[in-house]
Formats: C-alpha cells, sequence, structure tokens
C-alpha cells in the first residue's frame, strides 16, 4: 500500500494521532495476561504482512513528521548524536544496511544507485537526491551515522564488540525512554542497565548478553519492550525531565484515555559486518489508551497486566502514581473473559467486549 | 581511618580495590590527601617497586602529613601537586609517555580517581592496567543530566546544581568518561517539593 | 540461531597452489551476486561434500574485506588431520560448488587500539593479510611480525612485504632467526594490542611473554582453531531428541549429531566460540575436554563442547 504521511507534532500541541491501520499493526508486547522480564529475543526475519515486524526497517504514517521532531531535538541538543572516533565504521556498515533495505523493502519510496564508490540515495518522502562517496566523510553533510539516522524513525544505539562484552560506543537518541546517551556512551552492557531493577538479579542481562554476542551477519534478531507516557512525547528524556515530568500530573479521569499512551519499543539487532560491531535500532510506537481498547483483547489484557505489575516495575517505568487511574480506566474494557495467546488483535475470533 | 564501606550498589557504580604491587614495564602512582597512605602501604609491601615509581601527590587538607613518609619511601619521582588541575597537563604527559605494560595506581577521592581514570583510557591506556583505592573524603562528582554543568564535591543529596539551581538527587549510575554520578531534577513532577537534604550515605 | 545460519553457495574461480603445503581457493557467489562484506579475521565454514560424508571446516578469510566480488582462504595441507584439507587440496576444483558459512569474527581488531601488532606463525598468517587490507582502508596503524619455516614456506610474505616494506618483518626458522618478542611488547606506546596466530606453543609464548611483562589480557588477542581430535568410539544419548547415537573414531560429537539430523548449533567448530555448549545430564566414565571455552569449574562433568571434546567410559547422557 502506498503509506499517507501525516502532519502531526509530538510536543506542545501533540496533534499526533494513530489511523485505523496503525491502530491494528500496532505492536502490542504481551502476548499472556501477566508481565516479567525475559530475554524473549526472536530471530528477525519478516512477518505477517503489513506488521511493524514484516520490513527490515518499518517505515509508516509518522515517518515525516517524527523526522521533523529528531531535527528539532539535535537542533536543541546536538549531542543526542555522538559517535566515538573508533565508530566510524560500524557508521558506514549501518548507512549500508537501511540504504540497502529501504530501497529494497520499499522501491516506491527509497532507491540506491551505486557505481563502485559513488552512491546515489534518493529518499523521496524528504525529499533527497544525494550522491557521496562511500566510506568518504566529506561527501556527506553529517558523519554516516547520522545521516541516515535522520532519515530513518527510532534510536539507534550502535555497540562496538570486545572482551567478550557489548560498548554503547555511538548513538542517535531523541525518542529514549529515559536514558541519557551523553551520560552512558562508552559504557558495557552491564553499565548501561545498571539502573534497570530486579532484572540483574534475574541473570536476564547475563543470558541477553551471550544472546547478542553471538547475532551472526545475515541472521537479525528482535524483541519488544515496553513502558507508559503521558502525551505522545517521543523525546522522554532525562536531559529535558524537568521541562516534561510535570505532564505526568495533569492525568484527570476524563482525559486518561487520550493522554495516557503505552509506548512500545521494537528492538531489533544486526551485526553489522565491517566493523563487527552491532547496531541496536530501537524503534518507538505509541498509542493512546483509548485507541488500544478499540481492540477487545489488548483492553483485557492490558488492564491485567498493569494490575499486577509488581511495584518496582511500575516505578522504574515512571507510572506508579498514575497507576489507580489508568487501572480505572482500563478496568472498563475487562469484562473478564479469557483472552487468545500470543500479541496479535485476533479481531475475528476474540469476542466483543461484554457491557 | 580513611577507609570507607560503600553500601553495595548498582553495576554502573565504581568498585574499589587494595592498591598492590604488580611487575610492569612502568610504575605511574597518583593520590590525593588520605590517598597518601594506599601508595604508602605498597611501598611497604614491595620497597623496590616503589623506588621504581614516578608518584604525583596533592596533600588537599592533609598538608605535610604525608609528604614526609612519601618522600622517606623514596620514589623515583615525587612531585607534590597544588591540585588535581595543576597536575593534569604533566598527568598526560606522564600517562602518554607511559610503554605498555605500564601500572597505574590511583589513590584517595572518588573525584580524583574517576578524573584520572578517564584521562589514561582516553590515552589509551587498558582498563585493567589501572588500580584503584578509595581513601578520605567520599564526597562525590555529580554531573547535572540537564545543564551538563559538573559540580565538584558533592556532599549531600538532595544537593542544588551550581550551574543552572536545579535540585538534583545523586543517583548511583556513574559514567567513567564523565568521571561523574548522574543528578536528575528531584522535584519536576511536584515543583518546589524538595526534601530536605541529607549527608551522602547516612 | 544455530545450524540454521545463513549460507553462500559458490562456485570455485580460483585454485592457487602457493608452495608444496598451502594452496589458495577463490570463491565467487554461485548466482553472480555481491558476497557480503566482512570484517578482517572473520571465518566461514566451508561446507564440503565428500561422497555420503558432509565436511565442515572453518577457514580465515583473508580476501580484502570490502571486496565483494570474491572470498579467498588459504588451505594448509593437513595429512595427518581427518581429511577436510586433503579433500580441498586434491578433489575440489575450479567450476565446483561449495556452500560457505556467513562471515564470522572470532579474532576481530579491536578497533579502540591506537595501534595494532600483529604476531603470525605459518598459515597463522591468514586472517592478518584480511585484517591489514582492512587498515590499509581505514587507516590503522599495525607492525607485523611474521616467523615462517623458510622463504618457500612463508605464504604471502613477498606480497605484503612489497606492500608495506615498513610494517612487515619476515623471520625464518632455517635462517635462525626469531622474533624478538621481549623487545617488541617491552616499548609499545600505550593503546597498542597485540593479536596472534599461529601454533600452539607460538601462542603460548606471546601470551605467557605479554603477562610477564606486565599486558593486561584485554590488549592481548589470539586466534587457535583446534580440529577436533580422533578417538576411541563412544555412545551417547541425546535426552531431548530421545536418539542414542555412537561417535566414530575420526568423527566429532557435533559431526555424530549433525549425522543424525539432531539440530545442534555451532559457530567455530573449534572449541573457541562457545556456541555448542551442551549440558550433560549423567554420565559414568571420563569427557575429554579439548576446548578453549569452558572454565575450570564447568569441566566437572556438568557441560561438554562436542565440536572438539570426546568421551571415554559406558555411558553419558546429554541435553540434545
Amino acid at each position: 500500500m502506498t503509506i499517507q504521511f501525516n502532519d502531526e507534532t509530538f510536543r506542545d500541541d501533540y496533534t499526533f494521532r494513530n489511523s485505523e491501520w496503525a491502530i491494528r499493526r500496532f505492536p502490542f508486547p504481551f502476548h499472556e495476561d501477566s508481565y516479567m522480564y525475559s530475554v524473549n529475543m526472536e530471530r528477525h526475519r519478516g512477518g505477517p504482512e503489513g506488521s511493524v515486524y514484516e520490513k527490515r526497517f518499518d517505515v509508516d504514517e509518522h515517518y515525516i513528521s517524527e523526522m521533523r521532531d529528531r531535527a528539532q531535538v539535535l537542533a536543541d541538543d546536538p549531542l543526542r548524536c555522538q559517535s566515538l572516533p573508533h565508530m566510524t565504521l560500524a557508521g558506514w556498515d549501518l548507512l549500508e544496511l537501511i540504504m540497502v533495505s529501504k530501497s529494497e523493502d520499499y522501491p516506491d519510496l527509497f532507491e540506491l544507485h551505486r557505481d563502485g564508490a559513488t552512491w546515489r540515495w534518493v529518499n523521496k518522502p524528504l525529499g533527497i537526491d544525494d550522491t557521496f562517496t562511500f566510506m568518504d566523510e566529506s561527501s556527506l553533510p553529517y558523519g554516516p551515522m547520522e545521516y541516515i539516522t535522520r532519515q530513518t524513525q527510532g534510536d539507534f544505539a550502535v555497540l562496538d564488540q570486545r572482551e567478550n562484552n557489548l560498548w554503547m560506543d555511538a548513538g542517535m537518541v531523541t525518542t529514549q525512554a529515559d536514558w541519557s546517551l551523553d551520560f552512558d556512551i562508552g559504557m558495557n552492557f552491564f553499565e548501561w542497565h545498571a539502573p534497570v531493577p530486579m532484572a540483574h538479579e534475574m541473570g536476564v542481562f547475563k543470558r541477553a548478553l551471550k544472546f547478542l554476542l553471538n547475532v551472526q551477519q545475515g541472521s537479525p534478531a528482535r524483541r519488544l519492550n515496553w513502558t507508559m507516557t503521558v502525551n505522545p512525547l517521543l523525546d522522554t528524556s532525562p536531559e529535558n525531565y524537568h521541562k516534561w515530568g510535570i505532564q505526568k500530573t495533569m492525568l484527570t479521569p476524563e482525559n486518561v484515555g487520550r493522554k495516557q499512551h503505552l509506548r512500545v519499543e521494537l528492538q531489533t539487532f544486526f551485526r553489522l559486518p565491517r566493523s563487527n560491531a552491532l547496531v541496536f535500532p530501537i524503534r518507538c510506537y505509541l498509542i493512546a489508551l483509548e485507541d488500544l481498547v478499540t481492540v477487545p483483547k489488548w483492553g483485557r489484557r492490558l488492564h491485567r497486566v498493569i494490575r499486577d505489575l509488581p511495584e518496582e516495575l511500575a516505578t522504574y517505568k515512571g507510572f506508579i502514581d498514575n497507576r489507580p487511574m489508568i487501572l480505572d480506566y482500563l478496568s472498563q474494557y475487562d469484562d473478564g473473559q479469557t483472552t487468545s495467546p500470543g500479541i496479535w488483535p485476533d479481531l475475528d475470533t476474540e469476542p466483543p467486549l461484554r457491557r | 581511618m580513611s577507609t570507607f564501606d560503600f553500601p553495595p550498589s548498582i553495576a554502573s557504580r565504581p568498585t574499589y580495590g587494595a592498591l598492590a604491587p604488580r611487575a610492569g614495564a612502568a610504575q605511574i602512582m597518583l593520590a590525593d590527601a588520605e590517598g597518601a597512605e594506599a601508595l604508602l602501604a605498597v611501598a611497604q609491601a614491595d620497597p623496590e617497586l616503589m623506588h621504581r615509581a614516578h608518584v604525583i601527590y596533592i596533600p588537599k587538607h592533609t598538608g605535610e602529613r604525608f609528604t614526609d613518609p612519601l618522600r622517606a619511601a623514596a620514589p623515583d619521582i615525587l612531585h607534590i601537586a597544588p591540585s588535581y588541575p595543576a597536575c593534569t597537563q604533566r598527568l598526560h604527559r606522564v600517562f602518554s609517555a607511559a610503554p605498555m605494560g605500564a601500572q597505574i595506581y590511583l589513590a584517595g577521592t572518588e573525584g580524583l580517581i574517576g578524573q584520572a581514570m578517564a584521562l589514561a583510557l582516553q590515552i589509551g591506556i587498558p582498563k585493567s592496567a589501572i588500580q584503584t583505592e578509595h581513601r578520605g573524603s567520599v564526597a562525590r562528582r555529580v554531573q547535572c543530566v540537564h545543564c551538563k554543568g559538573i559540580t565538584e564535591d558533592v556532599m549531600t543529596d538532595p544537593f542544588q546544581c551550581g550551574h543552572c539551581g536545579l535540585n538534583l538527587f545523586v543517583r548511583d549510575h556513574y559514567s567513567r568518561r564523565l568521571a561523574a554520578f548522574q543528578g536528575v531534577c528531584i522535584d519536576a513532577e511536584d515543583p518546589g517539593n524538595v526534601p530536605p537534604s541529607v549527608e551522602l550515605y547516612s | 540461531m544455530s545450524a540454521g545460519l545463513e549460507k553462500l553457495p559458490v562456485i570455485v574461480t580460483a585454485k592457487v597452489k602457493l608452495n608444496d603445503l598451502v594452496t589458495r581457493f577463490e570463491f565467487a557467489h554461485a548466482s553472480g551476486k555481491a558476497l557480503p562484506p566482512f570484517s578482517g579475521g572473520a571465518h566461514t565454514v566451508v561446507e564440503m561434500q565428500d561422497g555420503a560424508k558432509t565436511r565442515l571446516n572453518p577457514y580465515s578469510l583473508m580476501s580484502d574485506p570490502m571486496d565483494p566480488t570474491q572470498y579467498a582462504i588459504s588451505v594448509r595441507r593437513d595429512a595427518a588431520g581427518r581429511g577436510g584439507s586433503v579433500f580441498l587440496h586434491d578433489k575440489v576444483q575450479v567450476g565446483d560448488k561449495l556452500m560457505l558459512g556467513m562471515p564470522v569474527n572470532l579474532f576481530a581488531l579491536d578497533l579502540t587500539a591506537r595501534k595494532h601488532l600483529m604476531i603470525a606463525g605459518g598459515i597463522g598468517i591468514t586472517p592478518f593479510v584480511a585484517q591489514i587490507k582492512q587498515l590499509q582502508t581505514t587507516g590503522g596503524a599495525f607492525e607485523l611480525h611474521y616467523s615462517a619455516r623458510s622463504q618457500a614456506l612463508a605464504s604471502y610474505a613477498d606480497d605484503l612485504r612489497a606492500a608495506h616494506p615498513k610494517r612487515v618483518n619476515l623471520y625464518l626458522d632455517d635462517q635462525n632467526q626469531q622474533i624478538p618478542l621481549e623487545r617488541l611488547l617491552s616499548g609499545q606506546p600505550p593503546g597498542t594490542h597485540v593479536y596472534v596466530c599461529g601454533p600452539r606453543g607460538m601462542i603460548d609464548w606471546v601470551l605467557a611473554t605479554a603477562e610477564r611483562l606486565g599486558w593486561p589480557p584485554e590488549a592481548v588477542h589470539s586466534e587457535e582453531f583446534l580440529a577436533p581430535q580422533s578417538g576411541k568410539p563412544f555412545t551417547v544419548d541425546l535426552a531431548q531428541t530421545g536418539k542414542t547415537i555412537t561417535v566414530g573414531e575420526h568423527e566429532s560429537l557435533l559431526e555424530a549429531m549433525e549425522r543424525e539430523g539432531v539440530d545442534a548449533p555451532y559457530l567455530c567448530r573449534g572449541g573457541a566460540c562457545g556456541q555448542c555448549e551442551t549440558r550433560v545430564i549423567a554420565h559414568d566414565g571420563t569427557l575429554q575436554h579439548n576446548d578453549h571455552w569452558l572454565e575450570d569449574d564447568e569441566r566437572d562433568g556438568s557441560k561438554i563442547m562436542p565440536c572438539v571434546s570426546r568421551f571415554e567410559g559406558s555411558r553419558l547422557v546429554l541435553d540434545r
């Protein structure tokens, strides 16, 4: 299908909206009625047609507006995009991976023409048509990682692999769930995950690291992660927390369905061939609760998950104070009926809400 | 007693050991204030090693207390510096000339250890060539995540950022590159509601 | 993340005999497509069909990592080995089709290094050939010290010296020349990393010398592929699949599982990567650990690396 791109904002007046199409394909992260940490990795090799899993780098109706928001964040704070000196080769790897994937997966939107080291990149939605020399930084307006990630939805952490660990040595981070690239750059896998409660004790990160160190070229992996955000605010950075934190206190029983969003990260992992680095794209999808509950299975399940979530996790994910109000709202959409396993909406087979 | 047992914490928070003599192509030691005690312990364990060492020492409030004992330990070179900023150029020069196999010993406050380690790593000295031992003050170096300003010698939590004035609580999350803990606005969700400051680790 | 890794169908485009022991094989993609780029130090597992037997041998890629038109490996003929190298030398010809595993790198350059100090022995030169090509493109400082039995057996020495006369140093056993290791490791600037690939004795010598001179472990890198050892046949019960298989004298446990259609993960097939680590449920006898992967406290009978390790005894039950 041809994508109709929205003209919308993720700040101030928050005109962000999901179309019916975007709601149906939302990556709902709960495969059962409860949630606990796990290393829920699977191969990233496509998925159902139209789903966010189908393409290597999903492009949706929010593309142009998200890229505009990113440019604004970077203008305000250039430290959101950084690359330590040894990561330039990985930046070229990433540029190639994205250009090749997008031009193959969306030939009507993106084109890549390669003649030796002379590459021509056409990005129709953003009106870009650039010719440059592959591996020559001076031929691009930005470094290779910054150039391509200003044109690709989602945050990007580029991880160097050495000493049997992964090091967060480069990244483009403007749509993050409250972590700071500027602070975390240079940290290893355990260090940048240090603030996450409970998971260390459960050995989750040890297992995850072992898995990720073995992600091989041509065999990318993926998982979903989630949190909650008041307003469709992409840039929930610690840098700006003193500005956006107050919005968390503005929920009311009347506006909770519209303002409270489930925030889901589609995390993928690709081995980068020339640098042997690993790229970790973190793609953020937002959905208002009032849109989410239009899928009866999701309304039932989200209520149960939020209700039963351990206190530490609700605190870490930043919605402990608002949980009672969220639950009051969601409880209207949980009629107690059983839900089908798996994350898909199952609209044709799941029963409608019993009032 | 100049040692302190830090409570168990998260994986990004530095932990400190006890300096021990290690064979290597060069011996480089840096300490501030009570950190001298840790260097003297190395000298006692291996006097010969100390005779080959290049020692840089910043007495801070300890005045003359440790300078004579350090001189008596007879390091190859002993440089007494009035402050860390006053000796960073020298330290940069010494680290850059250190061959692979050199051993680095850092002792004293977290701020000193952290900054010298960041400098050494930036020059290319591998992490495990660097030993650290905490002695003396438990004050922290904290970066305000909002304005990026670094405040030295933070002794209370929360505290007011010396640069932008926000009230910050100090997380145990630590950046080796910045040599600083992370300070985050404590009253973002309830402006003006700042709990009273308490001494760190109290 | 297992044996289902992506594979590349290739055609042999050149077979070049370098000397009495070593032959280079060059490959192109069988359908003319570009081959994926890789990083210097990566290896590929070559899949050969030797009659009914499938042989899987890992070799370092030594072509230019940036060149998508060809891959190259250099194979040392190992007459006392289990037959993979001899098969390649004697049976594989230009025009033959083979399957290659996607490149996997267990001996990567540390790109944070300010300088790369490379120490090669014999056929251990191959990963360095690709790494040097990578550094030529990206501009990293390196120095190669290469020891071989004789000028004739010093594969690629002439090419390397012609391309990098100031950076490549050759030492020949028959001229009584030896790498001045102690001196080399004593004056390197901060941020130098040392890499060694060659016979076991050379690796041990470099690791021990570096440790004695105070080099921290993260700056010292080595690669040695172990060939699976032959040994007495033994029988294994596989608990998950319910199969009982017999491992032949010249066959590894991993190969026996693959022969019986058991899905067993692998990457290096040489005891180094940890991918095939398998839990031992029960055993009555002696596990012969030949790998570099398991920690000492894991060699207590709880785990085994089927790519190189064997068993002698009456009963072995594995979690596969």
